[in-house]
């Protein structure tokens, strides 16, 4: 008697629930068909792929597709090359956006301090396809700006910027930095103007100057931060900004060697060279280290900061 | 001001305008080579002082421009009906996920944080999107995959549920009848639009740069494709024929009657167009959802 009641209850109670429930089904359902179905699918790693027999009919191979990824000096490239390129985006980009934030958060114009704020980001907000136009007009090996002026005016033998392998990390770093400073400069700016103006009163009457208050009171209060957003960044090392490297090279064999990663890796395998079980081998792969790496750093950054911690 | 104030006021602006000028100079140079007369840039090359300026690429762009015009429609077309569903589906998601009350909703909300931890990766989300899905070549492509809902956006929209919308409000409304859909459309819904707007924003942009999903699931449909697309395929293009031309006589003979240097970076200016008149606009909104999405990752 009593558990009927508990259950009528229960029923009673889960009804009401209904419509939220109802309300949830389209995400939900989006999240199982795009992010969910896909994990399945990653058994191609372990399988030759063959499209009349599908992804689960095709005949198993074990881990022979990750065997010949390593085989090769392939999967060391690629390797070597995302993190390598990751590391130099962290720091650059990171010191540069510490610095431009704290010069914004001087200046005594606000209307000057949004002005600049305004155009650093704005590179931000273009499409790789534009940056890779934009990269274009510099160095083209015909047309280019840098052939044409610059070189011509040094007098120095235009360069064929597209075939040379060993500029292409100088260039992608200043792409990258060009795009992505305005952007990460904001969290460090949000939080200096967080600071409590105090410090800075109590140390200029200390006689402390500019340059002293900087490194004495702004940079101590905003490393949590800065400890912080690198390891989150650190936590994606093993991603590559695929528009980046795919779109700025222009996808030029001869630049492979130095802006091949694993994400334009498991891209050309795809589509151009139709090596599907090489191509899912390379994308298993940093899925699962890529996983290590976030739930390592989240780890970390727990220990830090609870707060901050994805989860 | 004491002097050293003034001197490092001083640095700080010279610093920052070098920073401004260094930021823009890209623009400036493709904005000014698509007004480049075509044989002057093609001898001299891309300049910010062009000796000859032309109105030819735009001219060219407006008599030839059917395809561009298309793309550009597509472009717009997939950012608005994209933007309103991604905001429509992420909403509806999160309010369910901010109620303390809902059983089970831990599970879910494991169910929408996992998917930023672990992915499928580019080679299985292809092949289910064409196998099963049938996605390939349709307008589909460039609104559903990948861009159409993000975990993170639906947890950003759930925390601002949680703390800007008291529980005590939409208890008062349901103790008046209001349904649950009613309760979260009228009174919900409407507080959340600061989160909203800069969601729609980011999402809003993330489709308009999008060129990823047409260039992988587009093959053959290429009047389905978007004003990135088009670019895309110009920049390839242009570049194959060049790379040919001395083994074709008709191909250099063709494309001598294009403007193809000052074309390329003309159609590149409509590109970037739309995003810089919005600009002005969206700035405070954007600034203010980075930081409020990076405090938290």
């Amino acid at each position: 008697m009593e558990k009927a009641v508990t259950k009528k209850t229960l029923v009673r109670k889960l009804s009401g629930f209904v419509p939220l429930y109802l309300m949830m089904i389209p995400g939900l359902l989006y999240l199982f068909i795009n992010n969910y179905l896909p994990m399945t699918g990653l058994v191609v790693a372990f399988k030759n792929y063959n499209a009349r027999k599908g992804i689960f009919g095709s005949d198993f191979v074990g881990f022979k597709n990750f065997e010949y990824l390593f085989k090769t000096s392939d999967g060391w490239v690629i390797t070597r090359n995302t993190i390598l390129y990751n590391f130099a985006f962290i720091v650059i980009n990171t010191v540069l956006a510490v610095i431009v934030a704290i010069l914004l958060s001087e200046l005594t114009s606000k209307v000057r301090t949004r002005f600049y704020q305004s155009i650093i980001l704005l590179p931000f907000l273009i499409s790789s396809v534009i940056v890779s136009y934009l990269v274009f007009a510099f160095l083209s090996a015909e047309n280019g700006f840098l052939n044409n002026t610059i070189l011509a005016a040094l007098g120095i033998e235009p360069v064929a910027w597209y075939n040379e392998p060993k500029y292409w990390p100088f260039i992608l770093i200043i792409v990258s930095a060009w795009k992505s400073v305005g952007y990460s400069c904001i969290i460090y700016l949000a939080t200096i103007i967080g600071i409590d103006r105090g410090y800075y009163e109590a140390a200029e009457l200390e006689g402390a100057g500019k340059l002293k208050q900087i490194w004495y009171i702004t940079l101590p209060l905003l490393k949590p931060v800065i400890i912080l957003l690198t390891m989150l960044a650190l936590g994606r090392i093993f991603y590559s900004d695929f528009g980046l490297f795919y779109q700025v090279p222009q996808n030029q064999g001869a630049l492979y060697p130095t802006t091949n990663t694993i994400d334009t890796y498991v891209y050309r395998g795809l589509l151009q060279l139709g090596n599907i079980s090489m191509s899912a081998a390379a994308g298993l792969y940093q899925s699962v280290v890529g996983f290590i790496l976030v739930m390592g750093s989240n780890l970390l950054v727990r220990r830090l900061d609870k707060d901050s911690a994805i989860f | 001001m004491s002097k050293e104030t003034k001197v490092f006021q001083f640095t700080a602006h010279c610093i920052m305008t070098i920073l401004s000028v260094l930021a823009l100079i890209p623009i400036v140079l493709l904005a000014v080579s698509s007004f480049t007369d075509n044989d002057y840039l093609l001898k001299n090359g891309y300049s910010f002082f062009p000796g000859k300026l032309s109105t030819g690429a735009y001219t060219y762009l407006l008599q030839e421009g059917e395809a561009i015009a298309r793309a550009y429609g597509i472009s717009f077309f997939v950012t608005i009906a994209g933007t309103v569903l991604s905001i429509i589906i992420t909403t509806l998601l999160s309010y369910p996920l901010a109620r303390a009350d809902l059983p089970g909703r831990n599970v879910f909300s494991f169910f929408v944080f996992f998917t930023l931890l672990f992915n499928g990766g580019l080679v299985p989300t292809y092949l289910m999107y064409t196998g099963v899905f049938g996605i390939k070549n349709s307008i589909w492509a460039l609104i559903i995959p990948g861009l159409l809902l993000n975990a993170y956006n639906v947890l950003l929209v759930r925390s601002y549920f949680v703390t800007g919308v008291p529980t005590e409000i939409l208890e008062a409304a349901r103790i008046d009848g209001a349904s649950e859909f009613a309760t979260f459309r009228r009174i919900a819904l409407p507080m959340a639009k600061p989160i909203v707007a800069t969601i729609a924003l980011f999402v809003g942009i993330a489709y308009w740069n999008d060129w990823n999903n047409g260039y992988i699931y587009l093959t053959t449909r290429t009047d389905l494709f978007s004003i990135q697309n088009l670019l895309n395929r110009m920049i390839q293009n242009i570049q194959f024929l060049t790379s040919n031309s001395a083994a074709s006589n008709n191909i250099q003979e063709g494309l001598a009657k294009i403007p193809s240097a000052t074309v390329r970076m003309a159609i590149a200016v409509t590109g970037i167009l739309p995003i810089v008149i919005v600009y002005p606009f969206i700035q405070s909104n954007f600034v203010k959802g980075i930081t409020l999405g990076g405090v938290k990752g």
